[in-house]
């Protein structure tokens, strides 16, 4: 058995790094090339970087694709670029904006795991006659050795974790991919990328959204559907109008700061905060600080890691990616989830990934829905 | 390796090889007139010699360039004055060559230019600068260039061809072809990469793209880059020689688009019904993926091309077949597949295999 579980020697083990440009998925790669793996770098073209970026006479591929390539130039082995803008395209960049435009907080990030990255490449891996594909994401691939099965843990190195993007990993895919760097921190990779003396092993780890320059997300959408800068009316939860919003996607759940209406919910003059927005009325929907509060949580699109049978059980959840893991009840019926929170959780956002965790390993998760919020929240 | 990539690049020849060597060895400005630079002038005007045989033109025609992309660019932005017409197959370096008023001639499903199209063009935009390849780069098809360029002529325009897939591959006369201005690269015909040539009509200065010395008649200012002008010289004397090897690379290609048709039915070539140049085959192999595919075949050691190659690498559908009436599903699946001078029989049955293996790998 070699070092990525593969009953082969390493040479004659074809794996398919997804390499970034940046530094966690170039370690990889020149790890495993190191350990004498057959491997190939591929690297995705996503979008136009210069038009992202706004720059005339900015490359189309940029910097990410270059050091790529670079690296794999010179550490000898191959590596390919694919034109995944079109996929990209339709799977999460519009994906994106129509969520927004629904009211959602969506996560393009973990879309694009589960489309281009572990749908799309997979299928080029297999064509390739890889053996498994690896990625440098913080993230732990477990095999239990009672079952066999192949589980998701979250990475050694809790402050990297990258489970909350991957919860929608499925089993065959996760039976294929490998993460070599789950079991590291952040120090040990780039300790490792100096060793190596890769052009990269200080970049600053990207924070954005890769396709949304300096975080304006709403300029994205705008771009896309103009409509969406549509004014309209700010109410309370009585239906008093009680301002003017500048187009829904200005907003975002559990929002305070800029909504242009000042304090006023009680005597106390405490703050609104938006708790709701309804696309189809083209309204804000403001209250107080409670009435954020929310314990019951119907998730869709759900992805399991185990077999999930009709009943409840104890988990732990994230609602957001930077949240330590807070204890639920999860009850599933009949292919319907939710989650019970042992204690409410303010300014819960449909659209974000609700994220199931049994200790430290990965169940399943879902999509925090939007269908049942307001009657969830009456239940609560 | 498997080389079948002649038309992007042919692997330059031992005797250019060896000339270049030589000529790189010794030092000289061919400008300086002294005897080191005698010496380098002497390689430049024997090279001259040798590329205006393999035109057919006289030396004092030849200006040797960086390239074709320079020679392109140096016609097609010179004549900035004239309206331009450039054929919808042309290669980036006209097509793309920044003239944004740029009027495109459309092609038939054959991929030869539509005369009728031109003609309207013509009658339309007096006095035009008319540029249109005389062999396409992906599928081979040679275009009518004589009769063009007496059409563009009656209408009192001036004819740019862009000759680089054509030169060496059969006899080419530029005096009877009676064209203006036609680009020329060295690389593509076993010389060395980074030297072309401009050939002008006889008494025509081209337009001034590089300003400078009084190099090349002064019509191309920098210092002549001997050693690859010499290998040029070389590379063109060699083409001729062996003209007919070139020719018997048909009967290569038979066996192998006859190899590639048996492989499975979802293949499609694609230049078949117009004159093509023995060396070229573009094919399309419908549901694959043609950027994976050569990935594939890469890792099988087996180079070929596909459609066009963005500068990260990353494969667009092919703009020459979308411009042949291909749907854009299939142009995305567009592979070329080029020989040239040093490719054996053997290589074909061996390219076929490989071929097998990959496409029976994805099929999985």
């Amino acid at each position: 058995m070699n070092s990525l579980g593969i009953n082969k020697k390493p040479e004659d083990t074809r794996v398919v790094v997804a390499m970034s440009g940046g530094v966690d998925s170039s370690v990889t790669a020149a790890l495993l090339h190191e350990e004498g793996y057959d491997v190939i770098g591929v690297t995705l073209q996503l979008y136009d970087y210069g038009q992202a970026v706004e720059r005339k006479g900015a490359c189309c591929a940029g910097q990410d694709i270059y050091d790529a390539k670079k690296i794999a130039d010179e550490l000898g082995f191959p590596h390919y670029v694919l034109d995944y803008e079109d996929n990209f395209k339709d799977s999460v960049i519009n994906d994106f904006v129509d969520s927004y435009m629904e009211g959602y907080t969506p996560i393009p990030c973990v879309r694009c795991n589960q489309t281009v990255k572990f749908r799309d490449l997979f299928k080029v891996a297999r064509d390739l006659g890889a053996d498994c594909m690896a990625t440098g994401h913080y993230i732990q691939r477990i095999e239990n050795p009672e079952t066999g099965q192949a589980e998701l843990h979250r990475a050694v190195d809790h402050t990297k974790d990258q489970s909350y993007f991957l919860f929608a990993t499925t089993q065959e895919q996760l039976d294929f991919l490998r993460f070599p760097l789950g079991g590291w921190t952040k120090d040990v990779t780039r300790q490792h990328a100096e060793r190596f003396g890769l052009v990269n092993a200080n970049k600053p780890d990207s924070q954005d959204i890769c396709f949304v320059p300096n975080g304006d997300y709403a300029s994205v959408v705008k771009k896309i559907k103009p409509e969406a800068e549509q004014h309209g009316d700010i109410v309370d939860l009585d239906g008093n109008v009680i301002g003017q919003h500048k187009g829904v996607i200005h907003y975002t759940i559990g929002q305070r700061k800029g909504l242009g209406i000042g304090g006023g919910v009680n005597e106390d003059n405490s703050p609104f905060y938006v708790v709701r927005i309804d696309p189809e009325a083209n309204q804000v929907i403001v209250g107080a600080k409670e009435d954020l509060a929310q314990d019951t949580i119907p998730l869709e699109d759900t992805n399991w890691l185990i077999n999930l049978n009709n009943g409840s059980r104890q988990v732990q959840v994230k609602l957001r990616s930077v949240m330590q893991p807070t204890s639920a009840t999860l009850i599933s019926e009949d292919g319907y989830a939710r989650l019970v929170l042992d204690t409410p959780q303010y300014g819960i956002a449909p659209g974000q990934a609700a994220v199931i965790y049994d200790g430290n390993r990965v169940i399943g998760g879902g999509w925090i829905s939007k269908r049942e919020f307001a009657k969830s929240r009456l239940v609560a | 390796m498997l080389y079948f990539d002649y038309n992007a690049t042919c692997p330059i020849r031992p005797e250019v090889v060896k000339i270049s060597h030589e000529v790189m060895s010794c030092h000289g400005n061919a400008s300086s007139i002294h005897g080191a630079g005698r010496a380098a002038r002497k390689h430049v005007e024997g090279a001259r010699e040798h590329v205006a045989t393999l035109v057919g033109c006289a030396p004092k025609q030849v200006i040797f360039t960086s390239g074709a992309t320079e020679s392109n660019n140096t016609v097609l932005r010179g004549y900035a004055d004239r309206p331009l017409l450039v054929a919808a197959t042309e290669h980036p370096s006209v097509y793309f060559c920044g003239r944004e008023d740029a009027i495109t001639i459309p092609v038939k499903q054959s991929g030869l230019i539509d005369l009728k199209a031109l003609e309207e063009l013509l009658k339309e935009n007096k006095k035009a600068l008319v540029s249109i390849m005389m062999v396409n780069n992906e599928t081979g098809v040679i275009q009518p260039t004589e009769e063009i360029c007496a059409l563009v002529h009656k209408y009192d325009g001036i004819f740019h061809t862009d000759a680089v897939q054509a030169a060496g591959r059969f006899p080419l006369s530029f005096k009877d072809l009676d064209v203006d201005f036609m680009s020329l690269s060295a690389h593509k015909l076993g010389g060395p990469q980074g030297v072309g040539a401009l050939i002008t009509r006889q008494g025509v200065n081209p337009p001034k793209f590089m300003h400078g010395g009084g190099q090349e008649r002064r019509c191309r200012a920098g210092t002549e880059n001997v050693a690859g002008i010499a290998g040029f010289g070389e590379a063109a004397r060699l083409a001729v020689e062996q003209m007919d090897d070139f020719q018997a690379l048909e009967t290569l290609r038979e066996k192998l688009e006859n190899g590639l048709r048996q492989s499975s039915n979802r293949v499609r070539i694609y230049g078949e019904d117009a004159p093509r140049v023995a060396n070229t085959t573009s094919c399309t192999v419908e549901g694959i993926d043609s950027a994976v595919f050569l990935m594939n075949l890469d890792l099988e050691n087996v180079a070929i091309s596909s459609g066009a190659a963005c500068s990260s690498g990353a494969v667009k559908p092919s703009r020459v077949l979308l411009s042949m009436g291909v749907p854009e599903e299939l142009a995305k699946t567009g592979l070329r597949i080029s020989m040239g001078w040093n490719t054996k029989e053997a290589e074909i049955d061996q390219f076929l295999d490989k071929w097998n293996t990959c496409l029976k790998r994805m099929d999985k």
